[in-house]
């Protein structure tokens, strides 16, 4: 009773704090100076179409790379964890079949989904999405697949091939920016190219292809992981 | 800020609302994994208004799509496996 009475207490105070934020919000007639700066300067400067991938990929490419590296350290903890319980053969396993309408209907649609997953990442400098958005999708298309049949096998060492490869070069273009453009991450290493075309923006859709596989590869290490543990 | 933007905005907040109650609430574990992804789908639609369609991608991609693929695949896993 007591606990319920707190936490009852608790909502009513994180209702109270929205409701202040909500009533006295005002939107800003104008842009911020950082805002401002990056609206003006990213066609110019970078050379993307999308101002939100030029400021994940180059302006901010150090913030990039560690949530990359967050994602890693997340899925090495899955599967420092999980391998505790190792399925014993596939054949030792019973399993529900998966539905008619699910088996034959994942067929068509996993290839589907992947493809879009690399269209995402792909266009991420010139339409919304990038690397992270499509890298989820091209897991999901994973997951389906595993739904569709629960005892595929994915194939660790590729996925691990895929994952640390990418990261490698990523990091490599990286410090490339050191030596031949202004910094870590600076995407100027090739040319800017013209605004709107798919070979533009400098090295931003290399490096946003690069973190696609490699987010795609981590969401599919915890997905293969998890499908190949018995018990824990 | 129009009346039509409004109204859809509230309208998409009292949905989520209800989808999140029906999550919480509700006695069926798939209606509920449903109306998980169906709080993350709204949500998505919501960033989409707001004019911001990456981060609404995002959310649809994760929030509503892994998750809730992921959800039933850990539900296939309980049911349909030998250890109770």
């Amino acid at each position: 009773m007591i606990r319920k009475f707190a936490a009852l207490l608790i909502l009513a105070g994180i209702a109270a704090l929205f409701m202040e934020l909500l009533f006295t919000y005002q939107p800003d007639p104008e842009l911020n100076t950082t805002a401002r700066y990056y609206a003006d300067r990213t066609a110019a400067d970078i050379g993307a179409a999308n101002i939100v991938t030029a400021i994940v990929v180059t302006y901010r490419g150090l913030d990039t790379l560690g949530e990359v590296t967050v994602l890693f350290l997340a899925a090495a903890i899955v599967g420092l964890v999980l391998a505790q319980g190792r399925r014993k053969t596939a054949k030792e396993r019973a399993v529900t079949p998966a539905g008619e309408l699910l088996a034959t209907g994942s067929l068509f649609l996993a290839p589907l989904i992947m493809l879009l997953g690399v269209y995402v990442f792909v266009n991420g400098h010139l339409t919304p999405g990038g690397g992270f958005q499509g890298g989820a999708i091209i897991a999901s298309g994973m997951l389906l697949m595993l739904l569709a049949d629960p005892l595929k096998h994915f194939s660790h060492r590729l996925i691990a091939m895929v994952e640390a490869l990418s990261g490698m070069i990523y990091v490599a273009i990286g410090l490339l920016g050191i030596a031949l453009a202004g910094g870590f991450l600076d995407s100027h290493i090739l040319p800017n190219g013209e605004l709107g075309a798919l070979f533009s923006a400098g090295a931003i859709p290399l490096i946003y292809a690069l973190i696609g596989l490699k987010v795609g590869a981590e969401f599919s290490a915890i997905l293969a992981d998890l499908s190949g543990t018995e018990e824990l | 800020m129009s009346v039509l933007f409004l109204a859809l905005t509230v309208l998409l907040a009292v949905a989520m609302i209800g989808a999140a109650f029906v999550a919480i609430l509700g006695k069926s574990m798939p209606i509920a994994i449903l109306a998980a992804g169906l709080v993350s789908l709204l949500a998505s639609v919501l960033f989409l208004l707001l004019a911001s369609p990456d981060v609404a991608m995002t959310e649809a991609a994760i929030g509503s799509g892994l998750t809730t693929f992921l959800f039933f695949f850990i539900l296939g896993r309980m049911r349909g496996g030998e250890h109770d």
